[in-house]
């Protein structure tokens, strides 16, 4: 038993994290950087912040990330981080080439109260930004919020990149939150079937799962141009998918920039997808695509096809809380039984919203925002589960529960896949129900007797 | 079968190498640069002198990672039976959770705490109003839940800043338990100039903490220490392996597969076998000091590297019965470990490699290429100091700078009642005048050839213009070089982590370290970068099937 420490019974911790469901706002603010075309994160910290933050996301999608680090000393930690950040704007400029820097703070350089606005135009005023380049930044301290905030933070400081001209430029803003970089290429791939013009931020396809060919390009071809993010602020409006990751920038675009917005879940299974077609449908005046729609079908068909593995399966749940509520509502459509949901995010409205969702379930779910995975194999001991479904360390659980398991939501270090395949839309959600039904005939397979074992499933 | 040398058509000269690596930097940083980049000469009964342990240039994409990482991660997260709790905000227990590779065997006890992360999660209150009451009660419930026998706790960044008096804290929970060893580490990321600091942080509390608290005697008869060990794809298992077989009995090892009481009882070994002599010198100094057992460097890594290494302690012990035993183990291990070198080596003779990590390893893992008979062109070490470079002789000329000057000496004196120099002046002096060196460690700089380039922590952009003008065979690193190498389509190898594989160490690792460089030098995959239209993208016509 790997987790064999691990009790049965449940005791109140008020200080102790155990098994987090969570990390710190900086790698959500490094993965969101990552997906603006030319773009060099930096972390304003010191160097094992970036070190840890770049190896997470590299074992992640198996893909080099580059970031830079103020690599603050002790002596930085006293007198502040202005040099270092200044050295660095220099630094990064003259090797790197990159087209924009964008900083992030951390736990350290938030203690010290180092201002990076203030930085930033020192450095403009100085020269050391060259014609044409930019630096932007974000304020992510660790001690507040997860990596999910931080997430949220870098997206919004993309967000106030925009430049509104007064001229609408007929296209929509679309900010896709913390999905992988095949489902932000799938996001796209659907919007542009629709007939929808959009600018879609950030955009990690093509830099986080790019080509091996013998060459490497430090800055891919992929990602939104900072010319895409100046325009959002002459879009016809902002679809923000998620209320943690990307709402706070779409209220942004609204409240300075008059583009309005629609705060919708992230389109993970049948419904939430639904609502997301509908409402690009409505907002860009046109008619779906058979393509589309056919889609959805098939989604459907193997839905009805499969319902009897399915059909009131429990399962435990944990993730971050947008990806949850999307997939707690697809769960719920599938006649299946998500019981236990945690996430480390904090937040009342996250348990208010998934007992929205499961408050026709003939049980009471265990919900908690804030709470960790120890808690959640404690809440599987206590009431077994027939699948897992979350990051790469639920594998201890479900090796010691002997449970099956999904590997959905980050970090998964050790399956592949996500980077390619899609999880969100109606194509994703045939994947979902494929790996779902995977590891739950496989378990069939392996526990049945020998006179029921089946040829046809 | 036939023997295959790639002839290398690369031709470069170190010093155009070395100028165009320093060309793009500004001045500030070419100049540093140019001290920490060293064309290897052979001089006369002189090591050429190479700028190291100084601090990361910001801006400069670096390998290096920080003094939590190196205290935590590095030395203490291998020990399975201490609870390890790290007071900060959430991110930095949770990156240093199980991604080190640090095998472990909770043996009959079951106790093992390595599979699980320990955080106060400090929220912005706790920085606001200071974080002791949480870690106390942090502390007390990691008490309640598991009744430890020991509870480690990890400053980060805002702890210092902040200034919560975490060895106060620890002490009085100490005191309150009674059953329990509670102590902490004050090292936040800032301090020093890379993971190194962390070590030393670690090796003084461990060795204030818990060395010496059991003095009950371990049976065996030649009882040693292996430091600097740490179980990496089960290293420390095949050398643990090794040991056995000789009859040469490891009371701890610092700290792969460790626990609390093999730290406990570390000073009733008779002999320190210092492997990583980067991350663990201080404590087998502290143990010779205090209380009488000598050091020798050791190196398992490469199979001519662990005879002679088995020798040396056999040769220290001085027994008889053990020699024979050593060089029967040796007869024994060696034919299965030649006859795979044979079969490799046809394939991998004059080969290149390059590699760029840790503070023992780009010197340790010379010795299996050059079983493989292949050349290191260019290394350097992440975190090292001048002397993994040049040799511990140049250590009373080193200058204490501002940012070591912050990392705690401790004064340790001879134990009162234990101190026991476990041989005499005239045994030591015998041992030395026979060629028998305590210790001493060479460095890295007089094992690489005339011509060579050692680069001390090499970053991103250096490392890139290295594979395209020198075009190694084989690139080793760490996770954050793995791919951006790769993409140029030359393997790259991991040489923290291992990637997947290991052990590397002892005999059997040779073996398993000969076959996965023969896969990766050799692996098809590096001959599929050009899709044929991109080979041959010339038209002759349109829809021609002749």
């Amino acid at each position: 038993m790997l987790l064999r420490h691990t009790p049965k019974k449940i005791t109140e911790r008020k200080a102790l994290m155990i098994n987090p469901a969570k990390t710190c706002q900086p790698i959500g603010a490094m993965y969101a950087s990552l997906g603006i075309h030319g773009c060099l994160p930096h972390s304003h910290g010191s160097q094992g912040c970036c070190s840890y933050h770049r190896s997470t996301l590299i074992r992640h999608y198996k893909e080099p990330v580059s970031a830079s680090t103020s690599a603050f000393t002790e002596g930085a930690s006293v007198f502040g981080g202005q040099a270092n950040m200044m050295q660095s704007i220099t630094n990064i400029f003259s090797v790197y080439e990159p087209e924009v820097i964008a900083v992030h703070t951390t736990c350290l350089s938030e203690t010290i109260g180092d201002d990076l606005p203030q930085i930033t135009k020192k450095a403009h005023t100085e020269g050391k930004i060259p014609k044409g380049k930019y630096v932007i930044s974000a304020s992510t301290p660790s001690y507040v919020g997860s990596h999910v905030t931080g997430f949220s933070n870098m997206v919004t400081s993309m967000a106030k990149v925009a430049e509104p001209t007064g001229k609408k430029n007929h296209k929509l803003n679309i900010i896709p939150g913390w999905v992988e970089p095949s489902d932000m290429e799938e996001i796209k791939r659907m919007v542009k079937l629709i007939g929808v013009e959009s600018i879609l931020f950030p955009d990690t396809s093509g830099i986080l799962n790019g080509p091996l060919s013998g060459e490497y390009k430090m800055f891919p071809d992929g990602g939104t141009t900072m010319e895409q993010l100046r325009s959002a602020g002459d879009s016809k409006g902002t679809l923000a998918l998620g209320e943690w990751c990307s709402a706070d920038a779409a209220r942004w675009l609204d409240k300075s920039c008059k583009v309005p917005c629609s705060v919708l879940d992230m389109p993970f299974g049948l419904k939430a997808t639904d609502r997301f077609i509908d409402a690009l449908r409505i907002i860009a005046g046109v008619n779906i695509p058979d393509e589309i729609s056919s889609e959805r079908g098939q989604l459907v068909d193997m839905i009805s096809d499969m319902h009897q593995y399915l059909f009131q399966k429990k399962v435990a749940l944990v993730g971050d809380p947008d990806q949850l509520i999307a997939m707690t509502e697809f769960l719920v459509t599938l006649d299946m039984q998500p019981i236990h949901i945690v996430t480390g995010t904090s937040g009342k409205k996250f348990e208010k919203r998934i007992r929205e969702i499961t408050k026709d379930m003939p049980y009471e779910v265990n919900v908690k925002a804030g709470g960790d995975m120890f808690l959640l194999h404690q809440w599987i001991q206590n009431e077994p589960v027939d699948l897992i479904m979350g990051n790469t360390y639920c594998k201890y659980i479900a090796r010691d529960e002997d449970i099956p398991y999904v590997r959905w939501g980050f970090p998964i270090l050790d399956r592949q896949g996500h980077q390619y395949f899609p999880t969100v839309g109606y194509k994703g959600g045939i994947r979902l129900l494929e790996k779902m039904l995977g590891v739950l005939m496989d378990r069939l397979d392996r526990d049945a007797k020998e006179q029921e074992f089946e040829l046809v499933l | 079968m036939a023997i295959n040398i790639k002839k290398k058509l690369v031709q470069w000269d170190p010093v155009d190498v070395k100028a165009e690596l320093l060309n793009k930097y500004p001045p500030k940083v070419a100049r540093k640069r140019a001290k920490q980049i060293l064309i290897n000469e052979a001089l006369e009964n002189e090591t050429p002198e190479i700028s190291a342990n100084i601090r990361t240039i910001p801006g400069i994409i670096s390998m290096r990672g920080c003094t939590y990482a190196g205290c935590k991660g590095v030395i203490m997260g291998p020990t399975r039976d201490i609870v390890n709790i790290t007071h900060g905000p959430i991110g930095c227990s949770f990156y240093s959770w199980l991604t080190r590779r640090n095998q472990t065997d909770a043996g009959p006890d079951g106790e093992n705490y390595m599979t699980y992360c320990f955080s106060t999660d400090m929220q912005d209150q706790d920085i606001i109003f200071g974080g002791e009451k949480k870690l106390t009660e942090a502390i007390q419930e990691a008490y309640d839940l598991f009744h430890p026998k020991s509870i480690a706790v990890f400053a980060t960044c805002p702890v210092g800043l902040i200034g919560d008096d975490i060895h106060t804290v620890t002490r009085n929970m100490k005191e309150k338990f009674g059953d329990c060893n509670v102590y902490a580490f004050s090292c936040e990321g800032y301090k020093g100039v890379s993971q190194s600091a962390g070590h030393h942080i670690a090796n003084n509390q461990v060795f204030k903490h818990i060395v010496g608290e059991n003095d009950a005697v371990k049976p065996g008869k030649f009882k040693i220490n292996l430091l600097g060990e740490y179980n990496i794809g089960g290293d420390g298992f095949e050398i643990d392996r090794i040991f056995e077989k000789c009859g040469i009995t490891a009371i701890s090892t610092f700290s792969g597969n460790s626990t609390y009481d093999q730290f406990a009882s570390a000073h009733t070994a008779d002999l320190n076998a210092v492997m990583c002599h980067r991350s663990i010198n201080y404590v087998a100094d502290m143990l010779e000091t205090k209380y009488g057992i000598p050091w020798i460097k050791v190196n398992f890594t490469g199979a001519d590297a662990t005879a002679k290494s088995l020798r040396k302690i056999a040769e220290y012990f001085g027994d008889k019965k053990l020699i024979k035993t050593v060089e029967k183990v040796i007869a024994e291990e060696m034919p299965a470990v030649e006859a795979v070198r044979k079969d490799v080596r046809s394939r991998t003779e004059g080969k290149t490699a390059m590699i760029f990590v840790g503070g023992s390893r780009a010197h340790h893992y010379q010795e299996l290429f050059k079983e493989m008979g292949m050349k290191t062109i260019s290394a350097g070490y992440e975190f090292a100091h001048r002397d993994d470079y040049e040799g511990r002789h140049v250590l009373p000329t080193l200058k204490v700078d501002a940012d070591s000057r912050n990392i705690e000496e401790i004064e340790v004196e001879a134990d009162e009642t234990r101190y026991n120099p476990r041989k005499s002046v005239e045994e030591m002096k015998a041992l030395e005048d026979a060629g028998y060196k305590f210790k001493e460690y060479d460095g890295l700089i007089p094992e690489m050839a005339e011509g060579t380039l050692i680069i001390d922590d090499l970053n991103q952009y250096e490392a890139e213009k290295l594979v395209e003008m020198m075009k190694p065979d084989i690139f080793c690193a760490g996770i954050k070089e793995k791919f951006s190498v790769q993409k140029l389509g030359v393997p790259m190898k991991q040489l923290h982590s291992y990637d997947s594989g290991g052990p590397y160490a002892g005999f059997q690792g040779a073996i398993n370290f000969y076959q996965e460089i023969d896969r990766l030098v050799n692996s098809k995959v590096w001959s599929y970068m050009k899709a044929p239209w991109q080979e041959n993208p010339q038209l002759t016509a349109s829809y021609c099937w002749e």
